[in-house]
């Protein structure tokens, strides 16, 4: 019987920093970046303050931070590091070799936009440029729900059929800097609920000798790949389990995505993260005048939830994503991109259009919400889509 | 006459961004003072930084300036210098953004002497990401990472250039204003790799948590453990305890690696057409 829950006013990143707590990892090593580094720096308190066991390493720079991690969780720990933005782009090299070393690192991510020019705040740039890494994604509209999915995250990753690092994304500043009502479990509800990480191969095991990342060339190099994508693909079924299991401790439910009044919608909003808070705003306001309008929010985008997305999307006839990262690919972002892709092979297939917004911190408001809702609203009047892609709020 | 400060600004760009009692604006102002007193064309010089609070202040120069990312203002600045060897490439870079996280490419830069000059804004702390040590932090001093006083060994960045090659190393800090003037003044016009250690103060991250109290401390304490470099040199080592040089630590002739890149390729044409 899991004890009660504790009800607080914590910022993102200190909700975070909870869970890492709660978690007590054996190694966390880390380099401030912004708007990540409160994350590490509250957790270093609980290290000097005696709450947590944790070797903490500081290091000089996120590449060394990576690749620290990498090595502990290699020796048989289980190792935690977090990033944004910059400090993610340098960590690239090593992002590769932790997942294809299959290591269950767990890594916060609170979403920066990558320079150039320089900018501190959101955009899903850092993370998007990172999704051929290997890595399991999970993204967070509150504070909370960050909470919850780092949480979650170390089940999924040490899980036998998966054991691939994950990172759990919250949008910089807005969730990562804003205060909000959460409930965190009780410290032994967490701790019994991640268990101890028991690796099955690991370095410091000395009786059973093992090695990481030998070279493999024509021989072997395609089997380590395909073993990835089959982790990768099993991660669906280990991600709604943990989360069925979470349910039952914390009362709160996951998914692979948020269906919010989409039962009937017509049209849909399709977006990550906080701006999705924003735009249930908007769709309760448009449902108070009979507006059939919904909103569904991806929770993972690594493994892509392909039907399951489209299943949900069935009975909606204008669909718009938002992304909030471009990919000069001209066609789009990157969630409209394989969201378009996967309904290929659908019998039904809704009016879809997409969105590049909120670029760099740009301030995304119920005003811009209303206005994508109103778009789709002309197009299915028009009967086809009057853009493919759209730079939303731009100056003139 | 006064030095008219305009000229060299970007007015605009103002209020900036350093706390009351930060030292980088006397280390910027510095910069100009010698690029003024040396009477160089502004139009070819270009100046490059990394990220930090450091390397905010190319963006109130009025120059062609280049902001970079953290760590590795060296390496554009490198790439600046080998395309357009006839510019003044002055890079502006923190301890942290030189020493840690893009401390490879100081000492690659310093081996190679390319004629770059590196004015590193030594606060001794990462003054941006709010006072996490970084390798310039003394032992035993406090920091946000370092809640009991720090454990590692620092740098002394002249003897890491020095030791890395280097051409041209020297020392100032903010209390010595006019001094360091006179050292940037003497690295602009090195011909090869300069660097200077420019020690600024960090009140709101480093002194607020090492009984400085106020900025004005701080820059005594330099006066008070700063000694020229021709005392230092004759110095006991029980002496110099706790005691830091300044001046003209190291400086030598050596060619200059894009004078000795741009000889190579005459040599290879000439032989091409014989
Ligand atoms: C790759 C990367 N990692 C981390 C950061 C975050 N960051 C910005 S400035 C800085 C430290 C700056 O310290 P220093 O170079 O000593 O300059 P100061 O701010 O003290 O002048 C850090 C860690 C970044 N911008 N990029």
């Amino acid at each position: 019987m899991a004890s009660e829950q504790r009800k607080v006013a914590m910022t993102g990143n200190e909700a975070v920093a909870n869970a890492l707590r709660q978690i007590d990892p054996d190694v966390v090593a880390a380099y401030p970046i912004t708007p990540q580094t409160d994350i590490v720096q509250y957790f270093s308190q609980f290290v000097s303050d005696g709450q947590v066991k944790t070797e903490f390493v500081t290091v000089e720079s996120e590449h060394s931070a990576m690749s620290a991690t990498v090595g502990a969780s290699a020796a048989g720990a289980r190792a935690m590091t977090a990033t944004s933005s910059q400090g993610l782009a340098l960590m690239w090299e090593m992002l590769h070799i932790a997942s294809s070393y299959r290591l269950p690192i767990v890594m916060p991510v609170v979403n920066r936009a990558l320079s150039g020019p320089i900018n501190i705040h959101c955009d899903h740039s850092d993370t998007m440029g990172s999704l051929t890494t290997g890595w399991i994604q999970i993204y967070s509209e509150s504070a909370q729900e960050a909470y919850d999915n780092v949480i979650q995250a170390v089940r999924i990753a040490e899980h036998p059929d998966v054991l691939l690092p994950v990172m759990v994304c919250q949008d910089g500043f807005i969730t990562s800097h804003g205060i909000e009502n959460l409930e965190i479990l009780a410290d032994e509800d967490v701790k019994q609920f991640v268990g101890e990480y028991k690796p099955s191969n690991y370095l410091l095991n000395i009786k059973e000798p093992v090695t990481f990342g030998p070279l493999a060339l024509q021989d072997y190099y395609t089997e380590f790949k395909v073993q990835q994508a089959e982790a990768m693909a099993n991660a669906k079924k280990v991600i709604l389990e943990v989360a069925e299991e979470y349910a039952k401790l914390s009362g709160r439910k996951y998914g692979l995505f948020e269906g919010y009044r989409l039962d009937d919608a017509e049209r849909v909003i399709v977006v990550l993260s906080s701006t999705a808070g924003t735009t249930k705003a908007v769709v309760d306001e448009l449902r108070s005048k009979g507006q059939k309008v919904g909103l569904l929010k991806p929770r993972v985008i690594r493994p892509f939830p392909a039907e399951e997305l489209v299943d949900a999307l069935s009975g909606a006839k204008a669909v718009a994503v938002m992304d909030r990262a471009e990919t000069f690919s001209t066609q789009g972002g990157q969630i409209f991109t394989e969201l378009r892709a996967a309904f290929y092979y659908a019998k039904e297939r809704p009016l879809m259009r997409n969105y590049i917004f909120g670029l760099g911190g740009r301030d995304t408001t119920t005003r811009e919400i209303h206005k994508v809702f109103s778009d789709l609203e002309n197009d299915l009047e028009r009967g086809h889509v009057e853009k493919l892609v759209t730079h939303l709020d731009v100056r003139e | 006459m006064a030095l008219s400060f305009e000229k060299y600004l970007r007015t605009q760009k103002m209020p900036h961004i350093w706390c009351p009692g930060c030292g980088h604006g006397i280390v910027t102002q510095a910069i100009i003072r010698a690029i003024d007193e040396l009477g160089l064309n502004t139009e070819k010089i270009a100046i490059v930084s990394g990220i930090g609070c450091s390397s905010r202040a190319p963006g109130y120069l009025n120059f062609d300036t280049l902001h970079t990312t953290h760590g590795r203002a060296i390496a554009f600045a490198t790439g600046i210098k080998m395309a357009r060897p006839e510019l003044k490439v002055i890079v502006i870079t923190g301890d942290g953004d030189a020493a840690a996280i893009g401390g490879n490419h100081l000492i690659h830069a310093a081996r190679r002497n390319i004629g770059l000059t590196v004015v590193c804004f030594d606060n001794n702390i990462y003054g941006m990401t709010s006072g996490q040590y970084s390798p310039l932090t003394p032992v035993g001093s406090f920091a946000s990472t370092a809640p009991y006083g720090m454990l590692e060994r620092p740098f002394d960045l002249c003897e890491l250039v020095v030791g890395a090659g280097g051409t041209f190393a020297a020392r100032s800090t903010t209390y010595h204003a006019r001094h360091l003037v006179n050292v940037i003044k003497e690295a602009l016009t090195h011909n090869g790799f300069s660097f200077v250690d420019a020690l600024s103060q960090c009140p709101t991250y480093y002194g607020r948590r090492n009984k400085l109290r106020t900025p004005l401390d701080m820059m005594n304490w330099f006066r008070d453990h700063a000694v020229p470099v021709s005392t230092w040199e004759k110095m006991p080592p029980e002496e110099r305890e706790g005691k830091f040089p300044i001046g003209v630590i190291k400086k030598v002739d050596a060619p200059e690696f894009s004078e000795v890149y741009s000889g190579l390729i005459e040599k290879v044409r000439e032989r091409g057409d014989e």
